[in-house]
């Protein structure tokens, strides 16, 4: 059946979105690895919607598409909020709080 | 494919909708635009009349959800059961309302001091309460979603909100970016439960599922879930961003953290085993002893070595969560799945009311003594002997000290756990009852400190609290008296009943 290529191709890119979370220290990249997720999700949705036939799968994509622009608009935001207060996106420098 | 869509489409039924059961919702939703447009059209002198307009927002949403639990006791189900509105949902909505009332009084006075952006905190506040009051009715994967992210992404800018303080914008960027990879796998795992089972309705997966006949895509996707939930609530090892956002956030922002978005983790993760999981106890009944376990004992250990009042309440507040979690882990034991979910609902609702007084009283006196230090509570009930009585009451019912709500709280979640007779459950409760005597060492030495020691600098000036914070104190301490007094007045609104479709095997 097709739809397992589809879940690889799913699988793989919330692997590398989930490495690039944790190892990249551009907020920028996380960001961008963030929504690698994200679309892994909406083509195993997809996939298993097509699969089981079933339009419920593709409504969620679409919900899934749309808060994740809402998320990423308040993420860049907040970058840019940091950029100017230390002229750095750094995440690892982000550390006033400790213990 | 068209074929498959115009196929779909001929079943359309307009849905019938229910205007009373969403009122709260709608009241909400109006009150948002309202004083979004009010706030475009005063001037900033005027600005605190946002701060009552709010108030008055929550208490008109908090009216149509006592006249729905005042008429009826059958679940109002909209949607195709994809939105109802139970006992469960109402008490629970009736919880954020009144929380995020509390949260208002308490910050009016710090915003216009502060000198804060108010118009707009007080609309992205009302939009995080109506993804909380949504989640408490949400019965669909999809909308649990949609109202999870309502709530979240406001309160990610308001952890910000000072934003020229390097603090705060940490706290704020730690909280978007670990709650986001948090949704993120939350939703891989979602999407795994979709194509298992063939639907997004908790009910049709919790039929689908079925013990000891769990394959691969039903085990990954019920982890998956659990543990992006355990993220919202702060679970160990999920919790690393809770102590830097509860300490770099404003006050009363990180008191609606740890309250109100707390609970309504919880309040989904709670939907979702009772109706999604019930037959996948195999699967999350150890992984959420072991959270339960790990959140609690780190939580302890970390707030005991702390100075900071606040980052020492952030630890507690980690390690209370272990508490509401524990009675989690055996809901799905037939003797003890009921006793779970009433002690889950109780908890949260006595926990609500003592942290926000904690809080509360963290706001007043800071505003006096301009620090976070443990020290500079020292000689309290020297110069403000009400605050310091009231503070003895949040502190002692966080501890668990009868008859205060926090130790009816503390029982009702030892008794749940001890009617599921096995073995793991009694090693959990060892693992509580030390935690508990634990917990109280760094609540007394707060306490220690406000009643015994002398002022820090001498200084003994009487601190004068401002009006909104005095009514969020009497609301706070009233709440915790009465239920550790007479607790039957919450305890029969969380039965298992109350939670339309949940069943224990």
């Amino acid at each position: 059946m097709l739809a397992v290529n589809f879940l690889l191709l799913g699988a793989v890119l919330f692997c590398i979105g989930v490495y690039g979370v944790l190892v990249r220290r551009n907020a920028v990249m996380v960001l961008m690895s963030i929504e690698l997720i994200l679309n892994a999700v909406n083509i195993n949705l997809v996939a298993f919607s097509v699969m089981n036939g079933n339009l419920d799968g593709q409504v969620f994509a679409l919900y899934v598409i749309a808060i994740a622009a809402a998320e990423v608009g308040v993420g860049l935001a907040m970058v840019l909020m940091i950029y100017r207060n230390r002229k750095s996106i750094a995440l690892d420098e982000l550390s006033e709080m400790k213990g | 494919m068209f074929a498959f869509l115009v196929a779909q489409a001929s079943d359309w039924i307009t849905p019938v909708i229910d205007w009373h059961a969403v009122a709260p919702e709608l009241v909400l939703v109006a009150g948002i635009n309202i004083v979004l447009l009010i706030d475009l059209n005063i001037s900033d002198a005027k600005k605190w009349v946002l701060a009552t307009l709010t108030g008055f927002v929550m208490l008109g949403a908090l009216l149509p959800v006592v006249t729905l639990a005042v008429i009826g006791d059958d679940s109002r189900s909209l949607f195709d059961g994809r939105y109802v509105i139970d006992e469960y949902a109402l008490i629970l909505k009736a919880f954020f309302l009144l929380v995020a009332y509390v949260v208002i009084l308490m910050s009016q006075t710090e915003l216009e001091e502060g000198g804060y952006y108010q118009g707009e905190f007080y609309v992205l506040m009302l939009c995080s309460v109506l993804g909380m009051v949504m989640m408490s009715s949400a019965r669909d994967l999809i909308s649990i979603f949609v109202a999870l992210e309502l709530l979240s992404i406001p309160a990610y800018m308001l952890a910000a909100w000072r934003k020229r303080d390097v603090k705060s914008n940490e706290a704020g960027v730690k909280y978007y970016l670990l709650g986001v990879f948090a949704s993120g796998v939350m939703l891989y795992g979602m999407s795994f439960l979709f194509g298992a089972t063939n639907s997004t309705l908790l009910t049709d997966i919790g039929a689908a599922l079925t013990d000891g006949d769990l394959n691969g895509l039903e085990v990954v996707g019920v982890v998956f879930v659990i543990c992006g939930f355990a993220f919202k609530i702060s679970a160990v090892p999920f919790h690393t961003w809770a102590p830097d956002t509860y300490e770099g956030a404003p006050t009363p922002v990180t008191a609606f953290l740890s309250v109100a978005s707390k609970a309504a983790g919880f309040v989904a993760l709670v939907s979702i085993i009772f109706l999604a999981f019930p037959n996948a106890s195999d699967v999350y009944e150890p992984l959420i002893w072991t959270l339960a376990a790990l959140t609690m004992t780190v939580g302890n250990v970390l707030a005991l070595r702390q100075t900071n009042i606040v980052r020492m309440l952030a630890y507690s507040s980690v390690s209370q969560g272990g508490f509401i979690l524990m009675p989690l882990a055996f809901a799905g034991n037939s003797n003890a799945g009921g006793s779970a979910l009433n002690a889950v609902v109780v908890y949260l609702l006595v926990y609500g009311f003592m942290n926000l007084g904690a809080f509360a009283i963290v706001i007043a006196v800071s505003r006096k003594t301009r620090s976070g230090e443990i020290s500079s509570f020292g000689g309290l009930f020297g110069y403000a002997p009400g605050l310091a009585v009231a503070m003895t009451v949040f502190f002692a019912s966080l501890a668990g000290i009868p008859p205060l709500g926090g130790w009816f709280a503390k029982f009702n979640a030892f008794r749940a756990v001890l009617q599921a007779e096995t073995n793991p459950a009694y090693v959990l409760a060892a693992i509580a009852a030390v935690n508990t005597v634990v917990s109280a060492a760094y609540y007394m030495r707060v306490l220690r400190s406000v009643w015994m020691d002398d002022a820090p600098d001498g200084d003994t000036s009487p601190v004068v609290t401002p009006a909104p914070i005095v009514a969020a104190l009497g609301i706070t301490v009233i709440g915790t008296l009465v239920v550790g007094v007479y607790p039957n007045a919450i305890t029969r609104f969380a039965e298992l009943k109350d939670l339309t479709g949940a069943i224990v095997p």
